[in-house]
């Protein structure tokens, strides 16, 4: 999860369907997002790398949307609908979140746990 | 009402000295006009108390005169104060108004000071006023040799002089103007009292004075007859040479102390207090800092007499709840003593002039009223000073003298209590109770050397000792740097959490 500036970021990501709830007039996901480059990226609890100024997820509503589709906390947002979430700002990535128009939200992302299982699994292929 | 034809001035101090024959009598008020008196009477030790017999050494400090040119106040009896003293005399507090007479032990003030000229009293004020008689020799010298240089030849040859004209006329003025300012800056500079006596002689002052002499002795040399307008000249050079030399001193006695340079740390012996101080560059040894000796508060170590020592098991819990009594008792009493002295003051106001009419009883002297609320006050004020153990610092004459200077100035019984609440330095309780003038260097290092850092020595009086440890004040390096003040400029470390 942690880049190096001027290289291309590369990551294992999860492709996560969520389908947006309607409640009252809002369409809700049921998840509350953190960080971006306007905010400070030390207070995130979440990041490997505290200088890390991606989207972070810090809460995950029990029962909603986001959490029937598999988002955790503390996974970090790379895409949402083809839209890059590594370098937005934090009002930037919530617009890109609540789009009226739109019902489904599919997001890239990721977390320390995806990349360690890869690794796992490549180091066995690489014994062969 | 003759209140004061003779009376006894006590120290709550000396009726404590253990005399049995003192119990049954009411101690009585001072009297209210000093200088109306012409007689004071003053108590010393019998010779077979206890407290007189543990002083007997030579010197005079333990007697009960203590300075010898200087008449006695009336409550100048310092001895030793027993550690067991809140069972005894409790009249102190109880009567202000009675005066008793003399009685067969008390001494008139004449009889006193007659007694105060021993020897080595007499030795010691000659070598106090020492440094201050040899200024003055050096100071008349200065005076004269000019005059002598001018009138020698009027008076001794007369005969062979020439007619000086208006040349001299300005030789002369211009003498006598700076004769006028040497006088006065010899006298601002050399002849102060000094405030303490040291055992070396002030290595600046000697060069100085040695250096004066010599310009003296050898403008005395040269001195021959030439006219009387270069005989003027002369006497104006000399008198230039020593205002130059003035000059010297100033710098070399004022300006030089004045940048200070060495941090003194100094902790009395027996309970610690310690007290910061920044002083100045000394070649001599003995300090010139006269607020060093007058720094801590006086008390005796009777304070650590009434610590008791216990077997190891119970000592931190025996301490500990001693400890905490003393604060609990500590506080109880002062609270009763500030309701006392408040409602004390109550009964007492400055007369307006509607009361002008009232009966002529009512209307009080300062004396007379600080007579009049104090005994409502004095018990109140007797036990807080008891349990604070600081009863020997003020005597009752002092305490009325001091109530007395409240009423005039309009002062609320806080700031009259003030002084008994915080204790002050020990300047502030009169010369009688600052039985310490008499100090010894003691020191590992050599004595004859300045001071440097690390530089520790013991200042000892007769009752506890100073340790005084000199540290180098540091040497800072001042940089600069200039900051725009467009340059302050500000971003917002948010974290914000938005719920989509």
């Amino acid at each position: 999860m942690s880049f190096i500036p001027g290289q291309p970021v590369t990551a294992v990501v999860q492709r996560i369907e969520i389908h947006k709830l309607r409640e009252r007039e809002h369409l809700i996901l049921g998840f509350s997002i953190g960080g971006g480059i306007d905010q400070d990226p030390m207070q995130n609890p979440y990041s490997e790398d505290k200088t890390d100024k991606g989207i972070y997820v810090t809460k995950v509503t029990p029962g909603g949307p986001a959490e029937a589709a598999g988002l955790k906390m503390g996974d970090k947002i790379m895409q949402v609908n083809g839209w890059d979430m590594t370098m937005v700002t934090h009002d930037q990535a919530r617009k890109r979140l609540t789009k009226k128009n739109e019902d489904v939200v599919r997001l890239l992302m990721t977390r320390k746990s995806l990349e360690e299982a890869v690794k796992c699994s490549m180091g066995g292929y690489a014994n062969r | 009402m003759d209140t004061e034809s003779t009376h006894s001035g006590y120290s709550y101090h000396s009726s404590r000295s253990g005399r049995s024959n003192r119990h049954g009598e009411r101690h009585k008020a001072s009297s209210s006009k000093d200088s109306s008196r012409s007689e004071r009477s003053v108590v010393l030790n019998p010779p077979d108390t206890p407290s007189h017999n543990s002083h007997n050494s030579p010197n005079s400090h333990s007697s009960p005169v203590q300075n010898g040119g200087e008449p006695l106040p009336g409550e100048a009896v310092p001895e030793e104060p027993d550690p067991g003293d809140d069972a005894q005399d409790d009249n102190w507090g109880e009567t202000t108004t009675a005066v008793t007479g003399t009685s067969e032990l008390s001494l008139s003030q004449e009889e006193v000071v007659g007694l105060g000229k021993s020897p080595e009293d007499r030795a010691r004020t000659c070598r106090r006023y020492l440094p201050l008689a040899l200024g003055l020799l050096v100071g008349l010298l200065v005076l004269a040799t000019p005059l002598a240089f001018l009138l020698l030849p009027v008076v001794l040859w007369p005969d062979q002089l020439q007619v000086c004209g208006a040349a001299c006329e300005g030789l002369f003025l211009s003498l006598s103007f700076k004769l006028l300012i040497l006088l006065v800056a010899v006298w601002a500079l050399f002849l102060r009292p000094s405030r303490a006596g040291l055992p070396r002689v002030c290595a600046y002052r000697g060069f100085l004075a040695t250096l004066t002499l010599l310009l003296t002795m050898s403008y005395w040399l040269f001195y021959g007859d030439e006219d009387y307008h270069g005989i003027a000249q002369f006497a104006v050079s000399l008198v230039d040479s020593l205002l130059f030399v003035h000059y010297l001193a100033v710098v070399l006695l004022e300006l030089r102390q004045l940048q200070s340079c060495f941090s003194v740390c100094v902790m009395r012996s027996t309970d610690g207090e310690t007290r910061y101080y920044n002083l100045g560059r000394l070649r001599d040894f003995p300090l010139h800092n006269p607020a060093l000796l007058s720094a801590s508060k006086l008390r005796t170590d009777k304070q650590l007499a009434g610590l008791k020592v216990y077997n190891d098991n119970s000592a931190h819990n025996e301490l500990y709840y001693e400890e905490a009594e003393h604060d609990r008792r500590v506080r109880k009493r002062r609270a009763r003593l500030v309701v006392a002295v408040e409602e004390a003051f109550t009964h007492v106001r400055r007369m307006k002039k509607e009361d002008e009419r009232a009966t002529p009883a009512d209307i009080l002297e300062v004396r007379e009223a600080a007579l009049a609320i104090f005994p409502s006050m004095a018990r109140a004020l007797q036990k807080y000073l008891r349990t604070t153990r600081r009863q020997h610092c003020h005597s009752m004459d002092s305490i009325q003298k001091h109530l007395a200077f409240c009423l005039v100035n309009n002062m609320s019984p806080k700031a009259f209590l003030e002084a008994y609440l915080a204790p002050g330095p020990t300047l502030q309780y009169g010369p009688e109770r600052w039985m310490a003038d008499q100090w010894t260097l003691v020191s590992d290092a050599s004595v004859t050397g300045g001071l440097k850092e690390g530089t520790e020595f013991l200042l000892r009086c007769l009752d506890f000792s100073l340790a005084v440890t000199v540290k180098d004040i540091p040497y800072l390096r001042l940089a600069e740097e200039f900051v725009d003040p467009k340059s302050h400029k500000f971003t917002l470390l948010l974290q914000s959490e938005t719920s989509v």
